[in-house]
């Protein structure tokens, strides 16, 4: 089984980027995605900035991939996409149907935020020229393997390990909001949050996430117990998301499980320190929030 | 003013709701068939092969356009039921399908290439290439936006590419992208475009507490709501959450899109045809939005430059809306 690191969700400061990549070069991950996905807003590193990051993570063994923005609004946001598939240094990630339409034709990498329901769409989807499917994040275990069996030949199928799960997108900037701020004038108020804006209910539980125009899990979804289901499924690809702190740990424990060299029960210990909770409703069927077949507490 | 004028199209849940819509100025109403197959799955909604007849008929008969929305995303287990409504849809002879799933409208396109398509808002598709990629592929004739657009971005969109554009005019406000939300399922494992549902009934607790009247949602407190409090119902996005020390409407407050005081613009810009939300929505709420949305689109039609919403229109409206007030939501760049 091969470690995908998902795109960077957040927005951090370029040296923090840059010192993340650097360090995950040296992290036994095969695909790296990079780009911004949330807000075309957020600019410590243009696009030309991601594909230098791409060429360095490359020249370090890592398979790189760059994913499209998933709400695309602007012309400018349109104008920006169409360059990067012009570029064609690296293949794409398409999370978005205006993605899709530029990419058809040529390999790509059916992004989580299309809508990939059933083998219908994923034989559209090969058709097109994708080479990888991610699914949706709201696929149970049972869909996933019935999907990767029926898939098309050659088609590569990659789920969501770890992360805060990216539920949904909006016009608005939630983080503007809670700052009382237009999103016109938000003052790149994300940048403040490098692991989002906690969003509690009124009797305290965390509930989700607020990242800019994206709303996320309060906690990350960890299938670090599931790595036998997931190979069972046929499951050829692991993402972890980037998340602020212990996304190494992270890695190296799918890593160990994937190649049996930790239990499940040994790499949970591993990560829990750096967590205070998870989630793993959506693989068994249930609500996203749940965790260990319970509702969140 | 060149343009066509803009359709007027209706929610109808159930047939009453269709004879109200007819009886009162659609152009076209949509419908579902029940199950899962369209986004308001709702106990005692929509319609069966009969009811589909004789809704037809009905409209037909006085000159309204039908269309049927088959716009959830069906995992491999509903793939049969949503096949079955594309047939039923060519066989009675609906005016249009409104579709969101690729595998679906290939399916469509393939099987029965005379049926014509929409592209439903929860394809969310937001650019002039989205829109012209599902036209070549699928022979998609019309699009209805995402609700995430401004009235510049509208414009652009239409003025991009060759698909004709409907946009939402009033009713409930979506604030994320349609197609693309997963908050539903996040708390209760069914979500709109799996489920065709958005927080399902059962999933739906009062609890009358000592602080007030709780709405939970799978046991997630939504609000919490003082005596005399207008309580909403618990969907994620109108809740009220803690962030950042406060606790406020973090997502939307309850409200409702209405676009009465733009409708010249839309015109303008080419819109084709204004949607109603509300399949969910009673034949008296039907009717009477209906009623309000033809006077004012027959006004602006008329003339557009001295379009004037009239007050008892947006009185009207405010009525019928959630938390009795609107918004113009993504439309005016400010509420982003």
């Amino acid at each position: 089984m091969k470690l995908a690191l998902g795109p960077l969700q957040y927005f951090w400061p370029r040296e923090r980027v840059m010192a993340f990549y650097e360090a995950a070069a040296g992290w036994p991950v095969d695909i790296v995605y990079l780009g911004e996905t949330v807000c075309s807003k957020r600019r410590e590193l243009r696009p030309a900035d991601w594909l230098a990051l791409g060429e360095k993570l490359a020249a370090a063994g890592k398979t790189v991939v760059i994913s499209s923005l998933a709400l695309i609004e602007a012309d400018s946001e349109r104008l920006s996409l169409k360059s990067q598939v012009a570029d064609g240094r690296f293949p794409m990630e398409a999370n978005d149907a205006t993605a899709l339409a530029l990419l058809a034709g040529r390999p790509f990498v059916a992004g989580p935020h299309l809508n990939t329901y059933n083998p219908y769409t994923l034989a559209e989807l090969a058709a097109l020229g994708a080479v990888r499917w991610v699914a949706p994040v709201e696929l149970a275990r049972d869909t996933v393997a019935e999907l990767h069996s029926r898939r098309p030949e050659g088609l590569e199928t990659e789920v969501l390990v770890f992360g805060r799960l990216p539920l949904t997108f909006s016009a608005r900037c939630f983080t503007a909001r809670a700052h009382n701020r237009p999103k016109d004038a938000c003052e790149l108020a994300c940048r403040d949050d490098p692991a989002g804006l906690p969003l509690a209910t009124r009797d305290g539980q965390n509930f989700l996430t607020v990242n800019g125009i994206q709303l996320q899990s309060a906690d990350p979804v960890n299938l670090i117990a599931e790595v036998a289901s997931l190979r069972e499924a046929g499951v050829q690809v692991l993402r972890i998301y980037p998340e602020a702190e212990g996304t190494e740990v992270v890695v190296r424990a799918f890593r160990a499980c994937a190649d049996g060299a930790a239990t499940a029960d040994v790499a949970l210990a591993q990560i829990a320190p750096h967590f205070t909770g998870f989630c793993d409703g959506y693989w068994h069927g249930g609500a996203g929030m749940d965790w260990g077949g319970s509702p969140q507490p | 003013m060149t343009q066509p004028p803009m359709e007027l199209v209706c929610p109808a849940g159930s047939l009453p709701a269709l004879r109200a819509a007819v009886d009162n100025g659609a152009d076209a109403v949509y419908v579902g068939l029940k199950g899962r197959t369209n986004a308001r799955n709702f106990p005692g909604l929509n319609f069966d092969v009969n009811t589909l007849r004789r809704g037809i008929e009905y409209a037909r008969a006085r000159g309204t356009k039908v269309f049927m929305a088959l716009n959830t995303y069906p995992r491999p287990e509903g793939w049969a039921d949503s096949v079955q409504v594309v047939d039923i849809a060519a066989v009675e002879g609906v005016d249009a399908l409104i579709v969101a799933d690729m595998g679906l409208m290939r399916y469509a396109a393939d099987h029965h290439p005379d049926l014509p398509l929409h592209l439903s808002v929860q394809a969310s598709a937001t650019s002039p290439d989205a829109l012209d990629f599902y036209r070549e592929r699928y022979g998609i004739r019309r699009a209805v936006l995402p609700r995430v657009l401004s009235i510049k971005q509208v414009a652009q969109v239409i003025a991009g590419c060759h698909v004709d554009v409907e946009v939402f005019g009033f009713g409930s406000l979506c604030v994320m992208v349609e197609g693309r939300c997963m908050l539903s399922s996040y708390a209760t494992g069914e979500s709109p475009n799996a489920c065709g549902v958005c927080s399902p009934a059962h999933a739906v607790r009062w609890q009358e507490t000592a602080g007030g009247r709780e709405a939970r949602l799978n046991g997630v407190l939504i609000d919490s709501f003082a005596p005399g409090e207008n309580a909403g119902y618990p969907v994620v996005c109108k809740g009220r959450f803690r962030v950042r020390d406060q606790v406020f409407y973090a997502i939307e407050e309850p409200t409702s899109l209405s676009t009465l005081d733009i409708l010249p613009e839309l015109y303008r810009l080419g819109v084709r045809a204004i949607k109603l939300e509300g399949r969910q929505r009673s034949p008296a709420y039907v009717g009477r939005v209906t009623r309000v949305m033809r006077e004012a689109l027959d006004a602006c039609h008329r003339d557009p430059q001295g379009f004037v919403p009239r007050p008892e229109w947006t009185a009207s409206l405010n009525d019928m809306a959630e938390g009795r007030t609107h918004t113009l939501g993504a439309f005016h760049r400010a509420w982003q």
